[in-house]
């Protein structure tokens, strides 16, 4: 077997086991951002869509996909949830995907709903209720962006 | 979430071809020429991992794609060098170059088969991790029984080279305590899914640190003497550091107090250096750790190096490496039998001297790749059960790597760890094919679909479907 190929089969053969490497790195790549890309698809740019304003319960905008749920008051103050197709609960269940320990929380709070790009809120039942800025939620109701969810102490706002 | 099987059986075309290039360099390297049946150690594991991809496909279809293929050259490569060392020792001897089967690469490729099967069978039979958490105790105690088996054993069955960690009857021999990690991991993770509120609500606060409460200390106090034992009985500082950093980080992911790290080390230290002391004044059965120390800090020493068990094998593994260089002497180039036992402990070191520093860090960042899917599906997973089982499964799985790599490069005492998945031995490649398969199963759980809701929606009002399914939701555990 002469040098040379000696020479080029042991080289190629660590540049290969780098490109399977790397193939393996592109794999799990795909794999993290297989959601987020499609997201950012609609997602309108940042600080356009989200301002409106406080206190006014706006009619669903659409259009303006809702990327983040941000806890702006309560214990969980500065918590910022991605925002999947996957629902979101809110309760003081450990199962749920914001774990509130909340005195006037039940188990199985409230949880968030996307449809068609607008995500609804919906009362799980519970003890205290969840208000939609100051209106109390009876049934599946729309979330606006900006505009505060109220269960017990804590204030929840989807952000684009 | 897609399931990605596709990519999966992509990447393991990819490894077969890596591990059939592989072969023919060190058969061009060595022989001289390639063999005709080159090929046939390639062949045989692509049909055993397709096999398992199968089993896969049909039982636990979200599964991580990366798993199987990274593991799967790693552990081609093994066999691969194993018959590398096979050829070598055959042209040293002048006899016809062995066959396939022969040896220990051909036994390699049995031990394969047989650890592939028993993968299969476990993703087979537990088609839901929970399940396990119901045996909990049973494994808890089964595992305790395994890591104290070789410790009751006479030496004569249970020694070899100095560490007390074996069954050996007649030729066949296994290592129990590879196995007992598996059900330790399940038992401390079912235990600490039901105390950790326990362990991370009730504390003291100390120099603005969270300690726990003494009593609370007892498990931890347990386990700790249980490694302990280990250590001075088995007179194995790998598996006591294993078993008990296991503990500790299953307990820290479990509580998420920084104060258990802490304590561990503390504890872990002390043990080690005091063990140390008393091996240098009582000696005893801490004299065997004492020299393992000695060998650790001076090992080019004159008086070390010419010593029966002393650092003999340590100096020929780092001057294997050395030898290597950058880019190694290529497959088939190198001589690893100047390295005693280099078909086990010392494989990073034989493989090191052939591939080099660019094809071991190659290695090294599939071996990282590995763990870091794993603790991603921890991560992922809805469950706190099977949180703790993926944490402490990949974390082990990274200890062992770094504890013997550590050992090799003269960073810790060197201890009798195996390489996972690279060293020839049947025990160590079994337990760890079946903690990946726990990987995949558990993977499987968290990027797939639910098959069932919550199951505990009572809460729910009058005419109130249940939840609609959470999984796909990455959990993000939230504390006030």
């Amino acid at each position: 077997m002469p040098e040379f190929v000696l020479t080029v089969a042991r080289f190629g053969f660590l540049i290969l086991l780098w490109i399977f490497v790397f193939t393996v790195v592109g794999v799990i790549r795909r794999d993290l951002f297989a959601g987020v890309r499609s997201k950012s698809i609609v997602a309108s740019p940042r600080g356009v869509g989200g301002a409106v304003p406080e206190g006014r319960p706006a009619k669903a905008k659409r259009g303006k996909a809702a990327r983040q749920l941000v806890v702006t008051a309560g214990q969980l103050s500065g918590t910022r949830i991605t925002l999947s197709e996957a629902p979101i609960t809110i309760g003081r269940a450990e199962d749920s995907t914001l774990v509130i320990t909340d005195d006037f929380a039940s188990a199985r709070h409230a949880r968030l709903v996307p449809r068609d790009g607008q995500w609804f809120v919906e009362d799980l039942g519970s003890t205290n209720g969840t208000y939609l800025d100051r209106g109390k939620v009876s049934g599946p109701t729309p979330v606006p962006l900006g505009v505060p969810i109220r269960i017990g102490r804590t204030s929840l706002e989807l952000r684009p | 979430m897609k399931t990605q099987r596709n990519a999966e059986l992509g990447l393991l075309a990819f490894a077969m071809v890596l591990v059939a290039a592989y072969g023919a360099t060190v058969e061009a390297g060595r022989i001289g020429e390639i063999t005709p049946t080159f090929w046939v150690p390639a062949a045989l594991l692509s049909v055993l991992f397709l096999g398992l991809h199968f089993v896969v496909r049909y039982t636990a279809p979200y599964a991580d794609p990366v798993l199987i293929p990274a593991v799967a050259l790693i552990n081609g490569l093994g066999v691969g060098f194993l018959r590398r060392l096979d050829i070598g020792d055959a042209l040293s001897e002048k006899e016809p170059i062995p066959g396939v089967f022969s040896g220990i690469g051909g036994r390699q490729l049995a031990w394969t088969l047989i650890a592939l099967i028993l993968a299969a069978i476990l993703l087979l039979v537990v088609r839901d991790h929970k399940v396990v958490s119901r045996y909990a105790y049973t494994l808890g105690l089964t595992g305790i029984v395994l890591v104290m088996i070789p410790a009751v054993l006479p030496a004569s069955i249970s020694e070899v080279n100095g560490a007390k960690l074996w069954i050996r009857l007649g030729s066949f021999s296994i290592q129990p305590g590879e196995f007992a990690k598996i059900a330790l991991v399940s038992f401390f993770a079912y235990y600490l899914v039901r105390k950790r509120e326990v362990l991370s609500l009730a504390s003291r606060r100390v120099l603005g640190i969270d300690f726990p409460r003494g009593r609370d200390l007892g498990p931890v106090v347990t386990v700790w003497l249980l490694s302990l034992l280990v250590l001075v009985f088995e007179k194995d500082l790998g598996t006591a550091l294993l078993y008990f950093g296991l503990f500790i980080v299953t307990l820290y992911v479990a509580t998420e107090r920084a104060s258990w790290l802490i304590i561990g080390l503390l504890l872990f230290f002390g043990g080690v250096y005091v063990a140390y002391l008393l091996g240098a004044s009582v000696g005893g059965p801490f004299a065997n750790f004492y020299d393992r120390a000695q060998v650790w800090l001076n090992p080019f020493d004159n008086e070390n190096y010419e010593r029966l068990g002393g650092s003999y094998q340590l100096v020929q593994g780092l001057l294997s490496l050395g030898t290597g260089g950058l880019f190694g002497s290529g497959p088939g180039g190198g001589s690893p039998r100047f390295v005693p036992e280099v078909q086990n402990d010392f494989i990073f070191a034989g493989m090191g001297e052939e591939i080099g520093l660019f094809g071991l860090s190659a290695l090294l960042v599939l071996y990282l790749l590995i763990v870091e899917r794993g603790l991603r599906s921890a991560l992922a997973v809805r469950d706190s059960f099977g949180k703790l089982v993926a944490g402490g499964l990949s974390f082990t799985l990274g200890l062992q790597i770094f504890v013997i790599l550590g050992g090799i490069t003269g960073l810790i005492p060197l201890t009798g760890q195996t390489t996972p998945f690279l060293s020839s031995g049947g025990s160590s490649l079994m337990a760890n094919w079946l903690l990946i398969a726990m990987l995949l199963r558990i993977s499987n759980a968290a990027r797939g679909p639910a098959a069932s809701g919550g199951g505990t929606d009572r809460a729910g009002g009058p005419g109130k479907k249940a939840p609609a399914q959470l999984h796909g939701a990455m959990t993000e555990v939230i504390k006030p």
